[in-house]
């Protein structure tokens, strides 16, 4: 039969998309620990893992979390009201079709020895999980479309599942309410459950359902008499109420057939009901087919990620475990967008005009990264700048609805990404860098300020510097950063070299001969702008090693503005040096 | 008193999660009228030495939804109160940038105006709360605790902005400090930085600049190096163990933030200002020095007095109270 064969295909091609995911998060590659790991390595360390967890005390975590997180979605709860009432309309309304509807035959049928789907209160009860999932579903609509939600952020996978789900629902809605009007459908069932021999007992019963089911009938028109009702109402009563309530019970469908009414008899012609079953089936086997490769994965790496995350732990899990799980995780975000309404950092994405440097756009220009490990240098950068622009305040971590420990993510995907490439972000040379060392420890950032070395180079490379005490500078150029000045901080004209600022200058002081290891002192920095060779206060390493604890500004006799204009200098570098790098 | 909105910032809920209990603590124990605002973002610091533009809009927005809840910014870090403070003061003078942050700001229905204030704990203690009525609350005095008090260079400086205090000699935190009968020590390097703004750009000279400061400060005998930022924080804590065990230069000078410093002369307990010695268990010296914490003066008077059987408990540790700052 057609269902079998759809059926069959669908659960075939479920089944090797969840084969492909499943190969994929074992194989692909991500951070450094799991960078020469083996398909059958991960595989093997997380099977070895799993009795450890089942036969101890975590499996009580493991089954609080199913509870807590999974079933009642309590981090939604925590995070946004509305969206827990919406997801959870929509995830208990579906689960609940799916075991009591869809899984009639395996389900509700051996659960309920008494199960009909035309008696109350499963007839109610069907329409009522329909119900739940379409207010949910009216609730995303709003959400994404119409409520405005700051950083909220819609892409096709987010309307491909409010689709899908809608499309199914409302299919199967538009189903009941064809099949209430449907008078091929009720001669099939006048004969299959009542023994009718007489047409006037027929016409009776087909009356009395014209009346009270809602049937569309083209041999009963205009006012029906009582006593035909009568006679239809003791057969009704004999042959069908047993196994069938009044469909009013029924009330999507219900409504749906009253809106159908008018026309019922043309579409039950037309062969509405087949049309709408096999529309009706085949969204749901396309859903289920396309599952592995839509954001209704979800419904499989969601549950696994926070059980994961509630059960590991940096410090003792297997690191080869880590890179699965995270591979996991990056397949069970669902795009909700709660860790960037959160971040910290999120303001900055719109003067850097880079949307990854929200979290929940980094996680799928992520999973882009890791199909193909190669993205194109603009693209690299971007997702360089948006994970190296994060303040490691954790809250994306804290508030993650799916259980994503999107904090240990950015720090393996950043180790991953100073080590593998050329391209670097100048904001290694900021405090954003700090975290790396702080943790030096903890994620095997070895060469904590390595980095860093390496855009120094890339400064290094493009600015002159004074190599020779016996060069001669020409002061002849033209002074671009003078004129680029913004009128606070050109006040480095008022130097006269009184040298206070180096004198006080603890980074300075720190070192033997500090002319070598920075190049240019702070005061010579002052002077080098004011004689027009910004270039060679550009390419010095004073800027970077400065700790702007301001000293020299606040000693300066004549108000010259020293560290804020480092600062200037350092956004023109960071500007000039870094977005025009070449792969190499 | 202004009222204020807690800004925590990033480092202390994901590093230095005490600071937040402790400072909490202390709040409500001076019933200091405060609220939490949860679209608090970044400072905006981290990206001053990249993009000024970034910094300045982070800080906007903040400010932005303080004047939205008609209160005044109270800070605990002193690099988000320099990078607050300071991006109120560019904004003030620079219309167009303002205009600028603003447009951007609109798109979320908020607007920088500038008219909230940018406080740090310290001054909030000092200027409103004031030392007096912190002698008034302090329950009794560290018996023998010598302190050194880092001021923390984004306070200080520029001081034109800041006007935190005196930048050439400060004396706002050794007083508060003094409030806790512990003797706040003169040392050389107090108002040097602390090397955290480079750590992760030149670690070795971020060492070198930590390691200068703990040698001075042990130097001139103290027991405690007091701070009230989580950056120099993490510095004097985390990074002097990555020192001992990297350079092998051991110090063993143990950092306390000043609210647990207060908070236990206000009677909060040492659970919730999370005070905690465990990471160095059987480090002797630093044992000892934990154990000074809770060496106090009047601990001893009220055994003497139980021992009498006292009844008017109250006015006698009043007597005591008003003593005590006299004889500082």
């Amino acid at each position: 039969m057609a269902f079998d064969l759809f059926f069959n295909s669908s659960l075939i091609l479920l089944a090797i998309g969840m084969l492909f995911k499943i190969v994929q998060w074992f194989s692909y590659k991500i951070g450094i620990q799991a960078q020469n790991s083996t398909f059958a390595e991960r595989l093997v360390s997380s099977l070895k893992a799993m009795p450890g967890i089942v036969f101890s005390p975590k499996i009580g975590i493991v089954l609080k979390t199913f509870i807590l997180d999974v079933l009642f979605q309590h981090k939604i709860l925590k995070q946004d009201v509305l969206r827990w009432v919406m997801h959870m309309l929509i995830f208990w309304g579906f689960i609940l079709l799916f075991f009591m509807h869809a899984l009639e035959t395996v389900v509700s049928d051996v659960i309920f020895t008494s199960y009909y789907s035309t008696v109350n209160p499963y007839m109610f009860l069907r329409d009522f999980f329909g119900f739940m999932v379409l207010v949910g579903i009216a609730i995303a609509i709003c959400r994404r479309f119409f409520m405005k939600i700051h950083r909220l952020s819609t892409n096709k996978m987010d309307i491909y599942a409010i689709f899908i789900v809608a499309v199914i629902i409302l299919s199967g809605i538009f189903l009941e309410g064809a099949k209430i009007i449907s008078f091929t459908d009720f001669r099939d069932m006048e004969q299959d459950f009542s023994a009718l021999e007489y047409k006037e007992d027929i016409l009776a019963l087909e009356a009395y359902w014209v009346k009270y089911y809602g049937l569309v009938s083209p041999n009963i028109s205009g006012d029906i008499s009582q006593e035909i009702l009568a006679a239809g109402e003791e057969i009704n009563e004999e042959s069908c109420v047993d196994c069938h309530t009044r469909p009013q019970s029924a009330f999507a469908g219900y409504a749906v057939s009253k809106i159908m009414k008018p026309i019922g008899g043309l579409l039950d012609r037309i062969g509405i009901v087949t049309f709408l079953y096999y529309f009706h089936i085949l969204a749901c086997f396309i859903g289920l087919a396309l599952l592995p490769f839509t954001k209704m994965l979800h419904i499989i790496t969601t549950p696994i990620s926070l059980i994961t995350g509630a059960i590991m732990q940096r410090e003792t899990s297997n690191p080869l475990n880590i890179a699965t799980r995270q591979l996991i995780e990056l397949d069970a975000c669902v795009h909700c967008n709660t860790c960037s309404k959160t971040c910290s950092a999120g303001p900055a994405c719109d003067v850097k005009n880079n949307m990854t440097i929200l979290p929940s756009e980094r996680m799928l220009s992520l999973r882009q990264y890791f199909k193909t490990k190669d993205l194109g240098s603009s693209q690299f950068m971007a997702i360089q700048e948006g994970i190296y622009l994060c303040s490691n305040c954790d809250r994306c971590t804290v508030v993650c609805p799916a259980g994503i420990n999107l904090k240990e993510l950015w720090y393996d995907v950043r180790e991953e990404f100073i080590r593998s490439g050329t391209l670097i972000t100048p904001l290694v040379l900021s405090p954003f860098s700090y975290n790396r060392t702080y943790n030096r420890d903890d994620f095997g950032a070895v060469l904590s300020d390595m980095p860093a070395r390496h855009a120094k180079g890339i400064i290094a490379s493009r600015y002159k510097k004074k190599s020779h005490s016996t060069d001669v500078l020409s002061l002849t150029n033209s002074n671009e950063f003078k004129e680029e000045q913004s009128h606070q901080d050109g006040t480095f004209s008022y130097c006269f070299s009184c040298e206070n600022c180096t004198n006080v200058c603890p980074v300075v002081m720190n070192y033997e001969k500090p002319e070598q290891v920075l190049d240019l002192l702070p005061h010579q920095m002052m002077r080098s702008i004011g004689l027009g060779l910004e270039n060679l206060a550009l390419g010095s390493n004073m800027l970077w090693d400065c700790v702007t604890c301001y000293q020299c500004q606040e000693h300066c006799p004549q108000n010259v503005k020293i560290t804020d204009i480092f600062y200037e200098l350092k956004n023109k570098v960071s500007k000039d040096c870094f977005y025009s790098q070449k792969e190499s | 008193m202004k009222k204020f909105a807690l800004f925590i910032g990033c480092n202390i809920p994901a590093k230095v999660e005490q600071y937040e209990t402790s400072a909490r603590a202390v709040l409500k124990k001076l019933d200091v009228d405060f609220i939490d605002i949860k679209q608090f973002n970044c400072c905006g610091y981290p990206m001053k030495n990249t993009d000024q533009t970034a910094w300045v809009l982070s800080s906007a927005r903040n400010i932005a939804l303080a004047e939205n809840a008609g209160k005044d910014i109270l800070t605990l870090c002193k690099c988000c109160f320099g990078s607050l403070k300071k991006a109120n003061a560019v904004l003030r003078q620079d219309d167009d940038l303002k205009a600028k942050i603003n447009t951007i700001l609109e798109k979320e229905g908020l607007k920088y105006q500038g008219t909230s204030s940018v406080s740090h704990y310290l001054s909030v203690l000092n200027d409103d709360i004031t030392i007096d009525e912190l002698n008034k609350k302090t329950k009794d005095h560290y018996k023998d605790l010598n302190i050194a008090t880092h001021y923390g260079c984004h306070a200080l400086r520029p001081s034109e902005i800041m006007k935190f205090d005196d930048p050439a000699s400060p004396s706002l935190f050794d007083n508060l400090v003094k409030v806790t009968g512990a003797k706040s020590i003169e040392w050389a390097s107090k108002l040097e930085c602390c090397g955290a703004p480079v750590l992760g750009i030149n670690d070795s000279l971020s060492y070198d600049l930590t390691e200068k400061k703990l040698g001075s400060a042990k130097q001139a005998g103290a027991d405690f190096i007091c701070v009230a930022c989580p950056w120099c924080h993490m510095q004097f804590d985390k990074i002097q163990n990555q020192i001992a065990s990297k350079r092998n230069n051991e110090y063993n000078l143990p950092s306390i933030l000043y609210t647990q410093l207060l908070g236990l002369r206000l009677g909060i307990g040492k659970e919730e200002l999370g005070i905690d010695n465990q990471e160095n268990q059987g480090n002797e010296s630093l044992d000892q020095v934990y154990s000074k914490l809770f060496d106090t003066k009047e601990k001893k008077l009220k055994k003497k007095r139980k021992k009498k059987k006292l009844t008017k408990k109250p006015v006698e540790k009043k007597v005591i109270k008003k003593e005590t700052p006299s004889t500082e």
